[in-house]
Parts: C-alpha cells; structure tokens; sequence
C-alpha cells in the first residue's frame, strides 16, 4: 500500500471483504467476471456476491447450472483465452466434481503447453465444518488441492487478507484456488479502502513469542491465538504464525521462529494425515530449524473421519482452544 | 405394501375411473393419503423444531411435493429400492421409515437412522429399501444404476427408482447414469421432481430442453411428463415404468412437474420467485386437497375419515418428537467408529 496515501480503514465482515474484493477488482478491469451457482439474485449460498449482480448485472455475475465439472471447465477456457473468471464452488466439497478440470487441466495446462499460455482462474472454496451441515458440506480440502503442482492454494483468516489476497489472486498470471472457511464470513475485522494486494506465499507472524511456535492455517489461527493468551496467564509465550498460503509455503518465516522457539506445533482443520500440518513438520524435519528442536514436533489436526452431524461429535472432529491450550502446555514445558 | 383393487368386497372400481383408483383397494389409497399428511406434518415439526433450536444444521422441505413421493412408492414393494436427495424426508416416509427414527436423526440421537452422524441429509433406511438421501445434487443417480445392475445380475426382481431434483439434470452425473442404464436395459426408473427451481435458479435458465423428460430422447428411453401434485397421474406413470423395468425392458425417465412451498432452505430470501407464484399453488393445486377431494368424490372417505386420520397422524408426529428428545447422545468415545468396517 502507498504510505502517501491516507486510507480509511473500516470493520467489514469477512464475506462483505471478499465482496468488495470483487467489485474492486471488476471495476479495474472488466475482463473480470463472476461464475458460480447462485451467486446473482439468491446472492451466493453464504451472501458472498450479495447484490453484486444489481451493480454489475448478469453478464458480469453469471449463475451456471448445477455442473460444476462443466462450470469450472468453463472458467479455465475463458481464462486461457483472455478472460479473468472467479469461479465460485458452492462448498468447497464440490471441488469434488471439478477436480478433473482443475488438476488435470488448469493446473497443467501451461506446463504441457510448454508455456504457451497462462490459466489465470481464481476459484472459491466455502469451506470447514460447524455449521451442522454433515459429511458432505463440511470438508477441509485444501491439502488434495496442494499437492498439485501448477496451482496456487491460499486460506486468508481475515477479512483485511480475504480482501488483499484475492485480489492478488487476481492479478496472478496462474491458477490460484482460495479456502474461505464459512465460520469466517460473518467475522468482522478492520479492512482498508479501496485496490491493494496482500502477496501469496508470505505467512504473517500474528502474535510473536518465544517459547514455542503454532503454525496455523484459517480458522484455527483465531483459536490459535485465543490458546496463545490463555498460555500467557501461564507464563508460556507462543508464536503464532498465520501460514495464509498452502502453496507455494512460506519455508523461510516458518524456519527462522523454529529456530528462535525450538519448538513447534502444527493446527489446522483438514484431517491430521497427510495434511497441511504434515507438510510443515517434514519440511522442518527437512530443514537447518531440526538441529534446534527441543521437542518432537506436535500437530493438531481433524480426526480421522467423515464430519459427523451430531453437534457434539462435530465439534469433537476439529481442534479446539482448549485442546490446543493443552497440547501446547505439554509441549512448552516438556512433560511429554 | 400396496393392496390390489378387488371386484366385488364392497369396493367398486368403475371402468371410468383413473387407474389409482381402478388398481388399488379403498384401504391402500386411504393409507396413501395417511403417508401425505404424515410428510407434511412431519416437514412442519421438523421446521418448528428447528425454528425454536431443537435441532441445527439446515434442512429442505418437502411440503407441497408429497404427490410424487408417495406416487410413486405406491407401485413399490418394502424389497425395492430407492436413492433421495437432500430433499428427501418425503421419499423417506412414502418409503415406509418410521418418523420417530427420523425425528431422532435430527435431534442427532443414536436411535436415529444415522445413529446421529447423518442428519437431514443423509437419512437413509436401508431395511426398507432407501439407500440413502444425498448431500450432492445428482449423487444418488448413478448409485441407483449401480444398485439395478446388481438386482438384474442376481436376478432379485428387483427395481430401483431415483428421485432427483430438475437441477440434477445438468450434473454429468445425471447424463452418463441415463445412458449406462439404458445401453444395459437395467431395472431402473428416474424420477424428476421437477419443482420449478434449483435453488433459486429456474429451469429456463438453467436447462436447455423445455422439459426434463426430453433429456430422455437423448438416451433412447420413455420419457413421461406428469401432474407431479396429483398421486392419481403419478402412480399411473410409475406403474407402468415400474413393470417395464421388472420385465427387463429397461428404465424410464418420468418428470413430476410440482412445486415447493419453503425456500430452498433455511438461508433463502426467496427473492426470485413471486409471492403470487407460490400462492396460486398453494391455494390451487395443493397435491393433498387434490387427492383429498378425489377421494371424497369416489366416496372412498368422508370428512369425518379425514379427521380421524389427521389426528392419527399428529398423534404420531408428537410422540415421534418425544422419542426423539427423549433418545441419548452419542458418545464422542466412538466418534471414529463407522468409517471402517468392523473386522473381526
Ligand atoms: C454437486 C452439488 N452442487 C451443488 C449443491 C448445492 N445445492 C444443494 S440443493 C441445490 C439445488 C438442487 O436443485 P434441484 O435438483 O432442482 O432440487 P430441489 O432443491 O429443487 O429439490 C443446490 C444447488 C449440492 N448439494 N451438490
Ligand atoms: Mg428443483
């Protein structure tokens, strides 16, 4: 952002960031336009695109049949050939049906091509559980979508980065596909005025500390941050770290406070195996930051099954404050 | 289980009379019109409940689409077998489940169908031939083929019957499940109730083909459009698709033309529809006024009947809610239990 220039700052909700997001970006450049399922006058399932359709009409805020290979088939060929889609998934379990368009050809498409073209889709991803929505309308699938080469996968966890990250997702020449965990939506936090970008691939230190680290991702950075000053009270000083990007990951922040905490503790939503947590406990594994651990490394992540409905058993299917709280106790003070 | 009309025992069926009423006994199409109001009733406690925070989650009415439910399970036996969808408590009951267990499903109770981990939308009832509803739009359909596949490779006899919705047609899933039970001459039979809207967008907008049953041409198959509010017109198509398909000559695509009077959930503002819409149907072509009146006119039931059945049937909605609150909680020691088999 130009320092110069005084911005106001004003407390959006994190759906009505994304919303702004788009209008912005739409009114910039009109090669951008809106594609998803209900998203003109029903206003998305989660009111995302809200009365986008009035300021900016039908052709601008497409809804598509229920086809959601189709659809975001769609968007890839509008965007290779000259378009700027943002294609909204209705859940981010939908991603599902368009996982061929999306890993067997947006992500590949300029690799097999030789370079030849670029696929510069965004695509949006409701996702998470505690709604009540069950099995099918809850999943964290970030993770599949990370293991692609060829695309980028972020999960903003405020409104001020929903806003900046999608619009730079925007700009990206690439595939960038973004995570937004419904809990989120109605999240209120200050957001600037007006056009600017947060980067992919930077993490952001939310809180800094010493005595161990938290990487976490979307919606577990509040609860993160919540543990954090509980752990305080306790004379335990952790740094919480928001990855904000799957990939590409942010090696470099995540490292150098490994490095200075000796300790480390992965949180997020999608199910612990072979997920985003396991990503960055390898690459620490892997890292200069392994000859500073004092302690094995510790993840918290989803437990190994379908979200259930029962609202007990949800909530049990996901780390909480409380877990974390604990688990980082035994880790800080090693009583393993 | 449906009863077959006989001649004679006080039950004429006259020549000019619909075929509902020529092929069933006075007490089957009575305990149709009891599987109705057990759905509406049923809809409206479950939208109470959730309304007063009984129950979480969201969930999709069926009210005003209990013609086509019930239509078509009429011609089913308890060993056939259905695949729903998300909005499916009305295949469900018409189906034969009990709505104590289905009450119990919401509330997330261990005596529901799910055992608590499915909730609305995942209500099935297996014992009674429901495979399940189904939180992806278009998802059951293939699973349908898949379950008529295994009745003609071991010769069951039995037929298998899809509901979807009309937004379900533009799912790929919906076009490569058609043409795989058609080149296969399965026992299977594809029911479109189509109300109008998926979610808040239209047929027109949405869907090439005036019609859902034109799709049918496509994968050289009957393709048959009916009064989806009249149980009369629906049971009649569904008879005939249903013995079709359990001679082997293959499936059918019967479209329900009907309508719902809620929102699409609990989120809608129901901003692309007219309040004049809904009421016209509502007022004019309310599937069970319609059959109601049918029924008085062939002098199968008289208002006094119909008293007693709807006071049967709220007895049975109230003691359902009971139950359901009444039930225990799972435990979340055995949160991981049901995603694998139990091997001994
Ligand atoms: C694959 C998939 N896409 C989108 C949705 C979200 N969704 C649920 S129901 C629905 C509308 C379905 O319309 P229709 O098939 O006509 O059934 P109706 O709701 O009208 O009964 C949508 C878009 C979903 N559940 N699954
Ligand atoms: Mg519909």
């Amino acid at each position: 952002m130009d320092a110069m220039v005084e911005t106001a700052v004003r407390e959006l909700s994190y759906a009505q960031a994304i919303q702004e997001a788009m209008a912005i970006a739409m009114e910039r450049d009109e090669r951008v336009f809106l594609m998803g399922e209900d998203i003109g006058v029903y206003g998305g399932a989660f009111q995302v695109t809200g009365d986008l359709v009035e300021r900016f009409g039908t052709e601008r805020v497409m809804d598509t049949p229920i086809s959601e290979l189709g659809g975001a088939g769609v968007a890839v060929g509008a965007a290779v050939t000259g378009l700027r889609p943002i294609f909204e998934f209705q859940f981010s379990d939908f991603a599902t049906l368009g996982m061929e368009q999306i890993v067997n050809q947006a992500a590949k498409m300029r690799y097999m091509l030789g370079g030849a073209v670029s696929v510069p889709v965004v695509m949006r991803f409701p996702a998470g559980s505690g709604t009540g929505a069950a099995a099918q309308h809850s999943q964290s699938l970030e993770a599949w979508l990370g293991h692609v080469p060829g695309l980028k996968v972020i999960q903003p966890a405020t409104p001020h980065d929903a806003k900046g990250m999608l619009l730079a997702a925007v700009e990206d020449p690439d595939p960038v596909m973004i995570f937004e965990h419904k809990l989120l939506y109605k999240m209120k936090g200050p957001v600037p005025e007006g056009y600017y970008t947060v980067p992919i691939g930077k993490a952001e230190i939310r809180r800094a500390g010493s005595d161990l680290t938290i990487v976490a991702t979307s919606i577990m950075v509040h609860k993160a941050l919540e543990a954090a000053q509980t752990l305080a009270g306790e004379g335990i000083d952790a740094e919480v770290i928001d990855l904000r990007t799957v990939r590409p990951m942010d090696r470099r922040t995540v490292i150098e406070s490994v490095r200075k905490t000796s300790r480390l503790m992965c949180v997020y939503e999608g199910v612990k195996t072979l997920g985003v947590g396991a990503e960055v406990s390898a690459m620490i594994a892997e890292s200069e930051a392994f000859d500073y651990l004092d302690a094995p490394i510790v993840r918290l992540g989803g437990a190994e099954t379908p979200i259930p409905y029962n609202p007990e058993l949800e909530k049990a299917t996901v780390p909480q404050v409380d877990g974390i709280v604990r688990a980082a106790r035994e880790l800080a003070t090693g009583a393993r | 289980m449906a009863g077959k009309a006989k001649n004679g025992a006080g039950e004429p069926a006259g020549a000019n009379q619909p075929f509902l009423y020529r092929h069933y006994d006075h007490k089957t199409l009575r305990d149709a019109l009891r599987k109705m109001y057990l759905i509406r009733q049923f809809e409206e406690g479950a939208e109470e409940s959730y309304m007063r925070g009984l129950i979480h989650g969201t969930m999709h009415l069926s009210i005003g689409q209990e013609a086509s439910a019930v239509g078509i399970c009429l011609g089913l036996s308890d060993d056939d077998q259905i695949t729903s969808t998300h909005r499916g408590h009305g295949h469900s009951i018409a189906k034969g489940a009990e709505v104590s267990r289905m009450f119990a499903e919401f509330f997330g109770k261990t005596t529901g169908y799910c055992r608590g981990r499915g909730g609305s939308m995942h209500i099935a009832d297996v014992s009674k031939g429901n495979l399940g509803a189904n939180g992806i739009v278009g998802g059951g359909i293939p699973i349908a083929v898949g379950a008529a596949l295994t009745a003609k490779k071991l010769k069951t006899g039995r037929v298998v019957v899809s509901f979807f919705g009309d937004g379900a047609n533009n799912e790929g899933a919906f076009h490569e499940a058609l043409n795989m039970a058609a080149i296969w001459k399965l026992p299977v039979v594809f029911v479109c109730e189509n109300n109008g809207y998926g979610m808040s967008t239209s047929v027109a907008r949405a869907t090439a083909v005036a019609n859902i049953a034109d799709r049918a041409a496509a994968y050289a198959m009957p393709g048959v459009i009916v009064d989806g509010n009249s149980v009369a017109d629906v049971a009649e198509a569904a008879h005939e698709a249903i013995e079709r398909a359990r001679r082997g000559d293959g499936p059918t695509l019967i479209e329900c033309k009907t309508y719902r009077y809620r929102g699409h959930s609990k989120s809608d503002r129901n901003r692309y529809r007219t309040k004049e819409e809904i009421e016209e149907w509502m007022s004019e072509r309310d599937p069970i006024e319609h059959f109601e009146e049918e029924l008085v006119a062939f002098g199968i039931i008289d208002a006094a009947g119909i008293e007693a059945i709807r006071e049967d049937v709220r007895r049975e909605i109230a003691a359902g809610i009971a139950f359901a609150k009444e039930s225990p909680m799972p435990e979340v020691a055995n949160l991981e239990k049901y995603v694998y088999t139990e091997q001994a």
